[in-house]
């Protein structure tokens, strides 16, 4: 019953929106604008991948932050992004590891509640790819860092909304954060990987 | 030697709980606060936790085995050259070192559960959660793991220091009755 009245929905829905792209190529407007990170419907992740021992690689993510990000279709580069993340929602799927990584040898919550990333410049690769610079703040130490970002698509949604969403990942040396515990050679670096979508406000 | 405890003394069973839970728990204790200092690349990293688990959940099963005992075989009558605020304080003791023994297996227990995994009890059997995965409990357990256990370490010493006094202080039989050591005092009507 229920799949069947969602497939009736979204059949209707599609429809609609077919009308509405169909009407005039007009209406495909201009995607400038605030964005605001999808949260409430969680098309946003923040996730981690460092090597364990050289053996096989760890994934793990945040399961808490918010941001946004300005985008000017006309001249990208003048694009920006914010992020702040709860570090205390670091998730690796492993309470006993998850408890030791929110300690002072790792993120140190009870200290540094919050990362954050603004950026200050984008420099565009090409079309749909570019490189964002910008502060990141984590563990109380702020560095400058380059994310690799790709413009995924955007256009309207099936429920009225304008979305637009990036991939991009950067790498991080643990060590310029202040996280110097040992965790063998081969774990040095862990690269993050971010994943979202905005609605435009 | 009885089995059962007397008005006079503790049994066998009594006895032997008592002495292997007090090693458990001083063993759990140094251990603990040792093993989560350790480096990643530590050989113990992994198997002192995996020890520290496994007795802490066996401490568990004999503090509940200890409770029931109680009911069936009761404690003996207090030594006689005890006061009444010390007998009523050794009392007072006793209750909250159960209640922080268990205190400290459930928080123990809700670190390692709180992704909703079972704990290994070595690799005899296995203890499942009862939570599911619970988001950040791991964190509150572990706070409230730390505190009861400092505060158990030295409640149980003091339990120790007294248990000492009355022995070398006293010359009572307080600790000899936990000892299985023949009695100073004559103590009819069940007297061994």
């Amino acid at each position: 019953m229920n799949h069947r009245t969602n497939l009736t929905r979204s059949f209707i829905a599609s429809a609609v929106t077919m009308a509405v792209l169909g009407t005039g190529q007009a209406l495909a407007a201009d995607p400038s604008g605030t964005y605001a990170f999808d949260r409430e419907g969680q098309h946003q992740f923040i996730q981690f991948r460092i090597s364990h021992l050289g053996f096989s690689t760890l994934y793990g993510r945040f399961n808490d932050f918010d941001g946004s990000f300005e985008y000017d279709a006309d001249n990208p580069e003048e694009s920006s992004v914010q992020v702040t993340v709860d570090t205390s929602s670091v998730d690796s799927n492993h309470s006993e590891r998850d408890k030791h990584l929110r300690e002072e040898d790792f993120l140190y919550v009870s200290e540094y509640p919050e990362a954050t990333f603004k950026s200050t410049s984008v420099e565009m690769e090409d079309e749909d790819t570019a490189t964002v610079t910008g502060d990141l703040t984590l563990r109380g130490v702020t560095r400058e860092i380059d994310l690799e970002m790709e413009l995924i698509n955007h256009g309207e949604d099936p429920w009225g909304n304008y979305r637009m969403g990036f991939e991009g990942t950067t790498t991080l040396t643990l060590e310029n954060y202040g996280i110097d515990y040992d965790l063998g050679p081969q774990a040095e670096e862990v690269t993050l990987m971010l994943s979202v979508e905005g609605i435009r406000q | 030697m009885q089995w059962r405890n007397t008005w006079s003394r503790w049994g066998i069973v009594s006895v032997g709980l008592h002495w292997l839970m007090a090693a458990a728990v001083i063993g759990l204790f140094g251990v603990g606060l040792y093993m989560v200092d350790l480096g990643y690349m530590d050989p113990l990293r992994n198997v002192l936790p995996d020890w520290h688990r496994s007795v802490g959940l066996l401490l568990g099963a004999a503090l509940v085995l200890r409770l029931l005992w109680r009911f069936v075989s009761p404690p003996p009558a207090p030594v006689p050259e005890h006061t009444r605020v010390e007998h009523l304080s050794a009392h007072a003791v006793h209750w909250l070192l159960y209640g922080l023994m268990l205190a400290m297996v459930i928080s123990g227990y809700l670190i390692s559960t709180a992704d909703g995994r079972e704990v290994a009890v070595f690799d005899w059997f296995s203890v499942p959660a009862v939570t599911g995965d619970v988001q950040g409990m791991e964190d509150l357990a572990g706070d409230w793991h730390r505190w009861l256990g400092w505060t158990l370490i030295i409640l149980a010493g003091l339990h120790g220091l007294a248990a000492l006094k009355h022995h070398f202080w006293d010359r009572d039989d307080t600790l000899r009755r936990m000892l299985c050591m023949k009695l100073r005092q004559s103590r009819s009507p069940d007297r061994q």
